[in-house]
């Protein structure tokens, strides 16, 4: 009995992933591992992973616009839905996937106890959601556009609108937490966070664009945010030997 | 041939709660009121029942009081619960996925799990005990993969593929959790002197 072993994952292209430390984003300066990680093969317990395609969904876990809202109520801000598709590096769509978004409010507040920010919290409005990728990789979810908010980083620090994604793909190893921005914001180049990428190409990936074909006239606009996870390794080396 | 680039990575920032685990960030009761992962034990599950605790320390020696762990891990067989496990059905009463924040006081993390059997590296080698672990916090701009080893094990990390690659004893070491009967603990550091493994898998 020889069961087929799930093919690896290509090594992480680390040319368009931010390096551990950037100083320009000051927390890194004490968290970040100052030794080179150390590169290990692809086993059972990276391909594998956990997944979610069978977790029940509640009606309103991918409405933020509704979520935190007493009926009849909605949060305050630009109405948008933001939609897309989950694939992994070879354009293959990653379906049942769980996608887990959080934000900040329209004026930039998260709803979180170590957040001061003197903007007001939206009783309407709590900044968590989840949605699971369809049959073909794609996903939506409504919410409102969340401000640009400061943060302390040694000087006039003021972070782009964004969403936080966490992603599920089909093996550990292609765990991703990331950040969608909004297209047009000028905050975006101006961001150390965002600046911690080496790679232009990969920042501008991360910012959604309007998509006018999915914006309902007179209800809500849409924005396109396509995520890419790790895809896998073309040639599977079952039987290699080490030292050859 | 990989025709498309990954996503870069972003920091989960310091109010990752809210999107994992809106529960305990208080925001209501957010999905049914239980956050995805506190409970990898969810029948009569198979296996010793231990207790994985530590902390995440930074360059200073100072805990994180925001960091997001995730771990992954075999069942007492060494079988994993997911769809991409061909090797035979894992205990159905374990998850194998478990996610905690550390404690926003004093960066204690816990999880309640089953000790791992042993599974094969792709060459045939058996691997010792262990749990898959990753980070992200504030500061931390791609999730840190490392692992979680047994210190009851010696005889099985002395011939584990991961850390006899790693070669240095004391690097190996980093890895590896104290035990005190069925209560493991280890402390994970970013930085410094006792800087742990940290792996690209
Ligand atoms: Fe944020």
């Amino acid at each position: 009995m020889n069961p087929t072993r799930p093919k690896p994952f290509a090594p992480r292209d680390h040319s368009i992933q931010p390096p551990a430390l950037t100083p320009a984003y000051r927390s890194t300066a004490l968290r970040a591992p100052l030794q080179p990680l150390l590169r290990v093969e692809n086993g059972w317990g990276e391909t594998t992973g956990p997944v979610f395609g069978h977790l029940p969904m509640g009606d309103l876990d991918d409405d933020l616009i509704l979520n935190y809202a007493t009926p009849g109520q909605s949060a305050i801000g630009p109405r948008i839905v933001v939609h897309g598709r989950l694939l992994d590096q070879d354009s293959r769509p990653v379906s049942g996937a769980l996608i887990e978004v959080w934000q900040a409010n329209a004026g930039g507040r998260y709803r979180h106890k170590n957040d001061g920010y003197l903007a007001p919290l939206d009783p309407n409005f709590g900044g968590c959601g989840r949605v699971l990728t369809g049959a073909d990789g794609t996903y939506a979810f409504r919410t409102i556009q969340p401000g640009p908010y400061p943060w302390p980083n040694g000087g006039n620090d003021w972070r782009p609108a964004h969403i936080h994604f966490s992603v599920f793909g089909e093996g550990f190893a292609q765990r991703l937490i990331t950040q969608m921005y909004f297209e047009g914001d000028p905050h975006v180049a101006l961001c150390p966070i965002v600046n911690a990428i080496p790679d232009t190409a990969a920042t501008d990936r991360l910012v959604a664009r309007l998509d006018m074909d999915r914006t309902l006239p007179m209800d809500i606009r849409a924005y396109r945010f396509d995520i890419v996870l790790r895809g896998r390794q073309a040639t599977v080396f079952e039987n290699r030997m080490e030292g050859i | 041939m990989s025709g498309l680039h990954e996503s870069a990575s972003q920091t989960a920032g310091p109010y990752v709660h809210i999107g994992c685990m809106p529960n305990l960030a208080a925001l209501g009761a957010m999905y049914g009121g239980t956050d995805l992962g506190t409970e990898m034990i969810t029948g009569e599950a198979q296996g010793q029942r231990i207790a994985v605790g530590g902390r995440v320390l930074d360059g200073k020696g100072a805990p994180l009081t925001d960091a997001l762990l995730e771990i992954w891990q075999a069942d007492h067989a060494g079988l994993f619960n997911s769809p991409s496990e061909t090797r035979g059905a894992a205990d159905p009463a374990f998850t194998g996925w478990g996610r905690q924040a550390a404690d926003g006081q004093t960066g204690r993390f816990r999880f309640d799990t089953i000790k791992p059997g042993r599974v094969p590296w792709p060459d045939g080698r058996l691997q010792a005990p262990h749990i898959g672990l990753w980070i992200v916090a504030r500061g931390i701009n791609l999730g840190l993969h490392t692992r979680i080893y047994f210190g009851d094990e010696a005889e099985a990390n002395a011939e584990d593929p991961v850390l006899r690659q790693i070669g240095d004893p004391a690097r190996a070491a980093t890895l590896i959790a104290t035990a005190d009967r069925d209560r493991y603990s280890i402390d994970v550091y970013l930085q410094g002197e006792n800087e742990t493994v940290f792996l690209d898998v």
